[in-house]
């Protein structure tokens, strides 16, 4: 039972530690997944946005749009205006609908169709999930009310989506956007066509859908790398005092055992060994626990919360999760195996 | 009865144990020779001193002062570590309360005793002979909570046994049986020295089981007394 009770406390900062990096690596890919749905080969920034924060507001003029469709080799451009719902993980996208089609190759709806009255939006699959929502449903977004024309496939742009003059004027942002996407007439052109862009319109971000992969990472986050490091410290910590507790009564429950065995000749290293190797067993244990607890959290993600938050299995970080747990409970078995492996036989023989 | 060299050979040996502040003294210079093969029965009242020197012998405590040769060893100044490798195989016990690891089957615990000598886990052939002779041939793959103190005693015996030590020290090895089971104990422990040539040192508080052996030792207030 002690040893059932310790596996299972072992087995949470491995879960915790997975479900975080799952967490990371899976809100990272769906972004990079909508960004690359949207068909583009140049995504323009305001200049002083970062990855760190959602975009919100409109500091582009929307003429930018204009400019950008009259440069060579430029074949669309479409402004996108965003507008958070829900912290950075969940926001609204209000673009021409006609040209994002034509540049994306349209949205796949599941149910409904693309919005016709004023108040009209679409949401994707996963926002429909998790808030219970069908065309027809209305849908409330900054005291406004809505109602949901249609229900279309994720991987494109956003989770829900607004034709983007309605967006610009809820927000007073008329004849503005957040952000541009530019298609190409040939992706190859992509390089050059930017240098082109950096030249006459310095003072804005420009990234080629080949930069998407990088700019969606960990270190392009700010402070989340640390924050990642702080969890995976903190089940350093929970591995070395669990083990470490649960081991320590292990050594007084087999006190009188570990009489018997100095008595017929074990030596101290023995000992020592026979109680790291379970500390050991039980990081193993919680291992493959959490690992398994890791797939609990997945499912319960993807069931509650399939639109604000993603959560990928990420097998590389199996070793790692248990090469962290292993350390712990080596660290924490330590103390243990050598008080352990210190007792006096006689009175290890005489513990009742 | 061999009558060579002692096998064990102990002057003027004294152990004292600190309790806190206050020093207890357990052997006060006691001397003793002991034959290779001898059977000796040890007497004396709680307190005496006998389990002490019986730890003494087993290297499971260092003498406080006084020569102590056991095997052509001596433990007066030997480290802890020369005294765990004589209890590998040199040496073994035999406890009251048997001492069996609960966890582990009759078979299993015989297994660790060969183990901790660096020996293959795998039991002699010629051992099952000796198992038959213990009567606990079939009771191997139990646990010892499903033995009878006999048995487990029986399967104490063939653990301290399985590494073929020079010496056998059993400390009241019947003190937790009933009288038949002594008896067959006794029987074991006796054929053991006349079989096998074992020297056996056994503490008893009955004399009737002293009387098993070759000669008895009467032992009071750490020292080694004339019972008359």
């Amino acid at each position: 039972m002690r040893a059932l009770l310790s596996t299972l406390l072992i087995a949470v900062p491995v879960t915790l530690i997975l479900t975080l990096v799952g967490m990371t690596r899976g809100m990272l890919q769906d972004s990079e997944q909508r960004a690359r749905g949207i068909g583009a080969d140049i995504w323009v920034r305001p200049e002083n946005s970062s990855f760190g924060t959602s975009l919100s507001g409109a500091p582009i003029p929307e003429g930018m749009v204009k400019f950008f469709e009259m440069q060579p080799h430029v074949k669309l451009a479409l402004g996108s205006v965003v507008q958070p719902i829900q912290g950075v993980t969940l926001g609204v996208s209000g673009v021409d609908l006609d040209k994002f089609n034509q540049m994306s190759g349209g949205l796949q709806y599941l149910e409904g169709g693309p919005p016709r009255a004023p108040d009209d939006i679409i949401v994707d699959q996963y926002y429909a999930a998790q808030e219970k929502l069908r065309p027809g449903s209305p849908l409330k977004l900054w005291n406004r009310d809505f109602r949901v024309a249609g229900v279309f496939a994720s991987g494109k742009l956003a989770r829900l989506i607004l034709p983007i003059h309605q967006l610009q004027e809820i927000l007073s942002e008329s004849g503005k956007v957040t952000q541009i996407f530019v298609k190409l007439d040939d992706p190859k052109n992509t390089d050059s066509v930017i240098a082109e862009l950096k030249m006459r319109v310095p003072n804005l971000q420009y990234h080629s859908m080949a930069d998407l992969t990088s700019l969606y990472s960990v270190n392009t986050y700010a402070g989340l790398s640390a924050f990642i490091d702080v969890i995976v410290g903190i089940g350093v910590v929970i591995g070395f005092f669990v083990v470490c507790l649960s081991m320590y009564m292990a050594v007084l429950q087999r006190t009188r055992e570990i009489g018997i065995l100095k008595s017929l000749g074990a030596t101290n290293g023995f000992v020592l060994r026979i109680i790291l190797l379970e500390g050991l067993l039980l990081g193993v244990g919680g291992t493959i626990i959490g690992i398994g607890l890791s797939f609990g959290s997945w499912w319960l993600i993807a069931t509650l919360v399939p639109a604000s938050i993603q959560m990928a299995i990420v097998p590389e970080w199996w070793p790692i999760a248990g090469a962290i747990t292993l350390v712990g409970a080596g660290l924490g078995a330590l103390y243990p195996g050598l008080n352990a492996a210190r007792h006096d036989p006689i009175e290890a023989l005489a513990y009742e | 009865m061999n009558n060579g060299q002692p096998i064990i050979e102990v002057r003027e040996l004294t152990k004292v144990y600190r309790v806190g502040k206050v020093e207890v003294p357990a052997l006060r210079g006691l001397d003793l020779q002991v034959k290779a093969g001898e059977f000796l029965s040890i007497v004396g009242p709680s307190g005496s001193g006998k389990s002490t020197l019986f730890h003494i012998i087993g290297g499971l405590t260092p003498p406080s002062s006084g020569r102590v040769r056991v095997a052509d060893r001596e433990l007066s100044e030997a480290s802890e570590a020369d005294r765990t490798r004589l209890r590998k195989r040199t040496v073994a016990f035999v406890f009251q309360k048997f001492n069996l690891l609960p966890n582990l089957t009759a078979r299993d615990n015989i297994a660790v005793a060969r183990y901790l000598a660096g020996l293959d886990r795998k039991l002699d052939p010629e051992f099952d002979d000796t198992l038959k002779l213990l009567g606990i041939a079939q009771r191997l793959d139990h646990l010892p909570s499903a033995l009878s103190g006999g048995e487990q005693q029986r399967v104490a015996i063939a653990r301290a046994i399985v590494n073929h030590p020079a010496i056998l020290l059993a400390d009241e090895p019947t003190g937790n049986l009933d009288t038949e089971n002594s008896k067959s104990v006794l029987e074991i422990i006796r054929g053991l020295n006349q079989r096998m040539g074992q020297t056996v040192l056994m503490i008893t508080h009955n004399p009737e089981a002293a009387a098993y052996g070759h000669r008895t030792l009467h032992m009071r207030d750490g020292r080694i007394v004339d019972p008359n």
